[in-house]
C-alpha cells in the first residue's frame, strides 16, 4: 500500500506518523510536498491513499480537491477540510446536525457585526473565520472595543477579515477540551489548561489528561460525523448544560497528547489509514 | 552535526532526518528547516503564514 504523505515542513507531529507508517511492513512512504506540487487536473499519483499534514489550509483544501478529482481516497477528505476549515461552515454543519454549540452570529459588515455583537451581550469573542492556534481572536469586553476592533479589522485586515464571526463568550474556568476521534472512536482527550481565556497548547496551554466519559465520546463522534468523519481534532467547552462543540481541526495537532494519555494517537491514525484501503 | 547558518552554532540532526524537517537552533533559537539531505543542507525555515494551523 503506498502511502502518499501530503505535507510542507515537517514538524513533531508528522515526524511521529511517518516513523508509524514505516513501522509498517505493508506501507510505502511517497512524499508529496505542497510547495513542489504542479497539478494538471488529469495525471494520478502512484499512491493508494493520500494522507494529508499540510500547515497551510488553503494549499490542503485545493490538494485535497485534486486528489480526489482523479479517483485518490483522502484523508482527511475535501469536504471535511472544507467545513472544517472555514469556522462558519463549521458552525452550519454542527447546527444542521444538532450538535450543541455556542451561541453565535456571522455578519459582513462591521455595522452589523457591532448589532450582531450588541445582541449577543459582552463579553463576545471575535474570530476569523480561517484561521488556526488561537491567533487573531478578540475578546470584546465592552462597546468602545467592540468599535475599534471593528474598525481595525475593515481597515487593516484583507478582505476574509470583513466577514464577521461572533461568538458568545463561554466561562470555561481556565482550561477546555480537546478530544481525538478517529474513525468511529474517541481515542483519548486532554485538558487544556491556561490562566489566559486562549487554552490552545501552540499558545501555551498545558495539556493534561482527561478521560473520555460517554457523554465525552458521545458528543465527540458527533461532532466528527457532522463534518463528515475521519480523523479530527474536537475542542469542547464545558458548560453547566453539557459540552459544547467550539471547533473541529482536520490536520490534528498531537505531539503535547501522547504521554499524557498514554494513547499512540499516530499509530491509531496509521491503523485507520489501512483500514481506508481494505 | 551541522551549522545553524545563522549563528553558525552545531545542531543536532536525528537519526532519521527527512526533507522538509522542523529543527530549532539551541543557540539562535531560530527555526530551520532540512533543505536536503545528502548533504543535509539547513536552511531558514519559511516564517508563519495566515492559513497556517490545523
Amino acid at each position: 500500500m503506498r502511502v502518499g504523505f501530503l505535507h510542507s515542513l515537517i514538524r513533531k507531529d508528522e515526524k511521529l506518523l511517518i516513523a508509524e507508517l514505516r513501522k509498517r511492513r505493508d506501507m510505502e512512504v511517497v512524499f508529496l510536498d505542497d510547495r513542489r506540487l504542479v497539478f494538471d487536473l488529469e495525471a494520478r499519483p502512484e499512491v493508494d491513499v493520500v494522507l494529508e499534514r499540510s500547515i497551510n489550509h488553503s494549499r490542503a483544501m485545493h490538494a485535497l480537491r485534486l486528489y480526489e478529482g482523479v479517483g485518490i481516497r483522502c484523508v482527511n477528505a475535501y469536504e471535511v477540510a472544507r467545513r472544517c476549515g472555514d469556522k462558519i461552515l463549521t458552525a452550519a454543519s454542527l447546527r444542521e446536525n444538532g450538535v450543541p454549540q455556542p451561541e453565535l452570529r456571522i455578519a459582513f459588515t462591521p455595522d452589523s457585526a457591532l448589532a450582531a455583537i450588541e445582541e449577543l451581550g459582552y463579553p463576545v469573542v471575535l474570530k476569523p473565520a480561517v484561521g488556526s492556534w488561537g491567533r487573531l481572536l478578540s475578546k470584546i469586553n465592552d462597546r468602545d472595543a467592540a468599535e475599534t476592533i471593528l474598525e481595525h479589522k475593515s481597515i487593516l485586515g484583507s478582505y476574509h477579515h470583513s466577514i464577521f464571526f461572533v461568538q458568545e463568550y463561554v466561562e470555561k474556568k481556565g482550561r477546555d477540551i480537546r478530544s481525538f476521534v478517529v474513525g468511529d472512536e474517541c481515542v483519548a482527550a486532554i485538558y487544556r489548561s491556561s490562566e489566559h481565556w486562549i487554552t490552545n497548547t501552540a499558545r501555551g496551554g498545558r495539556a493534561s489528561n482527561c478521560p473520555v466519559t460517554p457523554e465525552l465520546a458521545k458528543v465527540s463522534l458527533w461532532a466528527a460525523d457532522a463534518m463528515g468523519g475521519g480523523v479530527l481534532a474536537i475542542d469542547l467547552f464545558e458548560t453547566a448544560g453539557g459540552l459544547l462543540v467550539n471547533e473541529v481541526n482536520y490536520t490534528m495537532e498531537f505531539r503535547n497528547s501522547i504521554e499524557v494519555t498514554g494513547v499512540n494517537i499516530p499509530e491509531r491514525i496509521v491503523s485507520y489509514l489501512a483500514g481506508t484501503v481494505r | 552535526m551541522c551549522k545553524c547558518p545563522v549563528c553558525d552554532a552545531s545542531v543536532t540532526i536525528s537519526d532519521d532526518p527527512v526533507e522538509g524537517e522542523l529543527l530549532e537552533c539551541e543557540e539562535c533559537g531560530i527555526e530551520l528547516e532540512i533543505l536536503a539531505l545528502d548533504p543535509i543542507t539547513l536552511g531558514e525555515a519559511p516564517e508563519m503564514e495566515e492559513d497556517w494551523g490545523e
